[in-house]
């Protein structure tokens, strides 16, 4: 039983930085994806190419690789000082999640129908009056779903830090096996996993039932 | 003085002329009807006066004001057209209504943003638009909670909020069922009578007929025929006028 709890205060530590992750990762990538969701719509061909490219690259490829890519590649071709390891992991995060947000943007911002910017235009609303009061809750609304699905992904994406030693749940369970011989440990951090997702679940609930006074 | 004159209007999608040199003219109070089948630049024609789509050459006059020049206006910036689309209003065939707004904030909504008044005084005048559309009852409805014909009516009440000189409609009742086509018409019939000044792009002969001062009838992007009303359904003088009426009556 005593080992029980200081295996449950240990995990319990490396899932702060599991929390830590996740959270930092939402607080820039929210935004960031808002910003490349924009250029991947722009008007301006080249920009919204390249864009387009970037975002296929980070999509089409592993976040293990782009982690390690991270981490080690500006030492290995420049010979750079290695960033910190959880400056790396959360580089990585933030980039990869940012262009899965700014698809799911981009699939948000384009199903308003045309109607709706007219009708703002006709009032003489202005561009961002048109976006940020008219567009955006209705985008909102719609991206909920998807956007729940991804984050929901992300948590437990956070478990790849460890593949550069970055000390979060998984990495603590992990040194039970190697020091002690107990497997178990590892099995529990499922626990945290589904605890967490779980109230996560919770709240886009509420929150989609919150949105329900409306149909967009 | 006319209150809007508009001078050969042109404009085209890539290789399509869809309005090929438009010229008419409205005065104030009166009610003009534009009908002609579909593909003819009706509607075009409407997005035009508003500035949703910008015609390459032609004039468009408001109480003898040039307000748009096609060849000279060719980088307004988006503040004078926005103080320019003012001067009219849209009504659109599918209300778009701002579906996270109650009744009373979609008309407010555009007036506040503007700071034309003050919040007191917006809401009072909001009030009593909804009032003259008959939906004192729906104040606090959100657009999914109103039929077809009262979302447009609200529709109408926002465009007017904004006190534009000339309300466009946009064919208001194609998308209602025929039994709530009645209760829109007999608002714009009710406007008339306050003296509003309206373009109505519509498919209701009974109601172009009847409640229009003009009629233009519209055929490949020219306009085939305009007069009176009465005189265009009862004594047209163009071929096509006289088929594309017997057509539309027939049904």
């Amino acid at each position: 039983m005593e080992k029980f709890i200081s295996v449950t205060l240990d995990l319990a530590k490396g899932f702060g930085t599991t929390l830590e992750i996740f959270a930092l990762t939402l607080l820039f990538a929210f935004p960031l994806g808002l910003l490349i969701s924009f250029g991947s719509m722009s008007k301006f061909k080249p920009l919204r190419w390249l864009v387009k490219t970037f975002v296929w690259i980070i999509r089409g490829t592993p976040l293990m690789l782009q982690l390690i890519i991270i981490y080690y590649g500006p030492g290995l071709i420049f010979e750079w000082d290695l960033l910190p390891r959880f400056t790396a992991v959360m580089v990585a995060f933030v980039i990869n999640y940012s262009c899965y947000f700014s698809e799911i943007y981009r699939g948000g911002i384009e199903s308003i129908s045309r109607g709706q910017y007219e009708a703002g235009q006709v009032l003489g609303m202005t561009k961002p009056q048109i976006f940020f009061k008219v567009i955006l809750l209705q985008v909102v609304k719609k991206i909920v779903p998807p956007m729940s699905n991804e984050i929901i992904t992300l948590v437990k994406d956070t478990s790849l830090a460890r593949i550069i030693a970055v000390y979060e749940i998984i990495w603590n369970a992990q040194s039970y096996i190697k020091l002690e011989g107990l497997i178990w440990p590892l099995f529990y951090t499922g626990a945290f996993y589904l605890l967490f997702s779980g109230i996560l679940t919770l709240l886009f609930g509420f929150i989609e039932k919150k949105m329900n006074y409306f149909r967009g | 003085m006319a209150i809007l004159e508009v001078k050969n209007i042109r404009k085209s999608f890539g290789k399509n002329d869809i309005l090929k040199g438009i010229d008419f003219s409205l005065e104030k109070g009166e009610v003009l009807s534009i009908i002609g089948s579909s593909g003819s630049g009706k509607t075009t024609l409407l997005r035009c006066l508003n500035f949703l789509e910008f015609a390459e050459t032609g004039t468009i006059s408001v109480n003898g004001e040039i307000i748009y020049d096609g060849e000279a206006n060719a980088y307004l910036s988006d503040s004078q057209i926005r103080e320019k689309r003012l001067h009219f209003g849209l009504v659109f065939q599918s209300f778009n209504l701002f579906p996270q707004y109650n009744v009373l904030k979609n008309i407010t909504l555009a007036p506040s943003l503007m700071k034309r008044d003050t919040p007191e005084a917006i809401e009072k005048m909001a009030r009593e638009l909804i009032h003259r559309v008959g939906l004192h009852d729906r104040i606090y409805n959100y657009p999914c909670e109103l039929s077809g014909g009262q979302q447009q009516r609200v529709a109408i009440a926002r465009a007017l909020a904004l006190n534009p000189d000339i309300l466009c409609f946009d064919e208001p009742t194609s998308a209602l069922d025929p039994e709530l086509t009645g209760e829109v018409l007999k608002v714009i019939k009710e406007l008339k009578d306050t003296g509003c000044t309206m373009i109505v792009v519509t498919h209701e002969m009974e109601f172009a007929k009847n409640v229009s001062d003009k009629v233009i009838f519209m055929a490949d992007g020219i306009i085939e025929e305009m007069g009176d009303s009465k005189q265009i359904f009862e004594n047209p003088e163009s071929e096509k006028t006289r088929s594309f009426l017997s057509k539309s009556l027939e049904k």
